[in-house]
């Protein structure tokens, strides 16, 4: 007769809002956590008008450390709080968790010295003049350390209107550039533009090379290794899954200079690494 | 890794030590009252309440029942780690700056900092197992340097005490006697104050940091040069890493210019160097301000640092930091 008893009646149930209701609903459920450490917790509740709504909350579980802890301090872990942390509203959000992903990061690409970039008969070289630098901060004059856009002493230094001023190169730039220093003369037109132009655009694109069919576990020092005996290596970058943290197969490399690049993909395509036969192509199909 | 963020105090940092078994985190600030956090998710524990000024540093005994520390209301105190309570006051008549206990616990040094005419001192308490018999009577006093003692800790078989601070100079006490035995010779040692010093795991060796921007590296025993580490900026907190051959320096530029320069100028980073090469390893950014306080846990993966913005930012290293290769 109990179980009678429990058995709701619908009309009843209309009326009497206060009652609850939670016993109505499915219960907790909760999948995972999977391999990737992803954890998911479907709840049911009712809302504030009354109707059922299904709560799917996605963690990532993840492990820090191995937590290997003393017996004392498993028993610290239990402490009653004291002082000011008696008092803490869960609001107050004294601790948070960065939303920031903050790296180690590295001075240099890694595994690599400082190294004098290679005098070859290529015109990327014979910029920087002297041969061996190739980075020089326009902004603070600094050889070397980084380039003009990361100059960390950017917002010391007066507006910089050197690149302006200079005697342009020819009388065409200076035709385009107008009335003078106080209109705005873009990019292109500046003096010494085509020069700047053409020359950061094969900096960045033109000896990057792609390489994919890696294998997962391959990181990016490991494919350093496998490319830096062709020629000073400027980038190296591996994709990772951003859930799971596994390398998904593809990479880039970026040489200082065309032909070491080229030498790369000419030797390593088809290259058999790690059980897999690598593909290493230009990573922007070549227009010549 | 995505550090955690602690903003428990409302000044700046001034000190961070963790507990033997490296569960709790005790900060120190210049607010009056010292925090302990969960060292694994940053979760605070409890606070200090009683003291009535800067607090300046803190130590915790081997089995993380006490905490001794010492503030600019010339006060040092012992808490029970537990409750928060205060079990006792040292009373002097100057800030205590600097505090540390010895092997053993049982005893205790205090440095007391110059004030109206008073000098520097370096005082050794004995620290009781009862709170109750606790008395203040200094075992020992030591008076000489010049200007401030920022650090003084115990040297091995707490048969010396190295101290250090703003006349630049590193020297090693007997700890029973009081004399000074060893100095710093002036050509390999800093050139400016010494802000920090730290003891490594096995204590054969320590770090120092300096305003002259460099850390340098000492045998214990001897107080011979055995690394220096050169950085752009002064250093006001030193590391080491109990796991792997690293050193991490905190600094940035002086608190009072930080307003003039954005942050990225700043070079708020926790720098990290390879111990013996003297490479830089790489930096960690996300403070607003130079970090006053550098702490290893001693499972040697995670580290916290303190910073002049009032944030305790705890970092879980990554799996890729234990295999980092120069």
């Amino acid at each position: 007769m109990a179980t009678q008893q429990t058995k709701i009646r619908w009309g009843e149930l209309e009326e009497d809002d206060n009652e609850d209701l939670d016993f109505l609903l499915p219960p907790r459920q909760v999948i995972g956590p999977d391999e990737n450490g992803i954890k998911k917790v479907i709840e049911y509740k009712f809302n504030d008008e009354g109707n059922k709504v299904k709560i799917t909350t996605t963690t990532r579980v993840r492990k820090l450390a191995n937590a290997r802890l003393s017996k004392r301090a498993v028993e610290r872990r239990s402490w009653p709080k004291f002082g000011d942390a008696v008092r803490e509203d869960v609001g107050s959000r004294l601790t948070m968790v960065s939303t920031e992903e903050i790296l180690l990061e590295r001075p240099r690409a890694p595994g690599s010295k400082v190294e004098e970039t290679k005098v070859a008969g290529d015109s990327l070289a014979q910029l920087g003049k002297g041969g061996a630098v190739l980075m020089v901060c326009r902004t603070c004059g600094k050889k070397g350390d980084h380039w003009t856009s990361r100059c960390p002493y950017k917002d010391l230094a007066p507006p910089a209107e050197g690149f302006i001023d200079k005697p342009a190169a020819s009388d065409t730039a200076t035709a385009a550039a107008g009335s003078g220093k106080s209109t705005y003369v873009p990019p292109g037109m500046r003096a010494g533009a085509e020069r700047s132009g053409t020359d950061m655009r094969r900096r960045n694109d033109e000896n990057s090379v792609r390489v994919t069919n890696l294998s997962e576990d391959t990181r990016e020092p490991d494919l350093l290794e496998l490319f830096r005996p062709f020629g000073a290596v400027s980038r190296v970058y591996v994709a990772v899954d951003q859930k799971t943290g596994m390398s998904r197969g593809f990479g880039f490399v970026n040489f200082v200079n065309k032909e070491d690049a080229q030498r790369a993909i000419n030797k390593l395509n088809g290259y058999g690494y790690d059980n897999l036969i690598l593909r290493v192509e230009w990573a922007t199909p070549r227009t010549n | 890794m995505r550090p955690i963020l602690m903003k428990g105090h409302e000044r700046p940092l001034t000190f961070l030590k963790y507990n033997r078994d490296g569960d709790l985190l005790f900060s120190c600030a210049k607010d009056h009252t010292p925090t302990v956090w969960f060292a694994d998710n940053g979760e605070r524990l409890g606070t200090y309440r009683g003291h009535n000024g800067a607090v300046w540093s803190c130590d915790v005994s081997r089995d993380s029942t006490r905490l001794i520390t010492g503030s600019a209301d010339q006060t040092a105190k012992l808490w029970n780690v537990q409750t928060g309570t205060q079990l006792f006051t040292f009373n002097f008549d100057s800030p205590a700056r600097s505090v540390d206990f010895a092997i053993g616990d049982k005893l205790a040094v205090i440095t007391t900092d110059p004030f109206m005419e008073l000098t520097s001192a370096i005082h050794v308490k004995r620290i009781t197992r009862d709170a109750t018999e606790q008395t203040g009577e200094s075992v020992l006093v030591i008076k000489g340097p010049q200007g401030r003692i920022n650090r003084a800790i115990w040297g091995p078989l707490n048969s010396t005490i190295i101290s250090a601070g703003e006349d630049a100079v590193i020297r090693i006490w007997d700890s029973e006697t009081g004399k000074l035995l060893r100095e710093a010779d002036k050509e390999s040692g800093h050139k400016k104050p010494i802000t920090s010093l730290a003891k490594s795991a096995d204590g054969s060796h320590f770090l120092t940091g300096s305003l002259d921007k460099s850390a340098k590296l000492w045998d214990v025993r001897t107080l011979t040069l055995i690394k220096t580490y050169v950085t752009e900026r002064p250093v006001n907190a030193v590391a080491l890493s109990p796991l792997l051959d690293h050193v991490v320096l905190g600094g940035g530029q002086d608190a009072s210019a930080v307003t003039t320069t954005d942050h990225r100028a700043g070079k708020f980073e926790a720098k990290f160097y390879d111990k013996i090469l003297q490479e830089e390893i790489g930096g960690v950014k996300g403070h607003f301000g130079p970090i006053n306080a550098l702490a290893f846990n001693p499972d040697g993966k995670s580290f916290s640092s303190g910073g002049e913005d009032g944030y305790v930012r705890l970092h879980h290293f990554d799996p890729d930091y234990f295999n980092i290769k120069i």
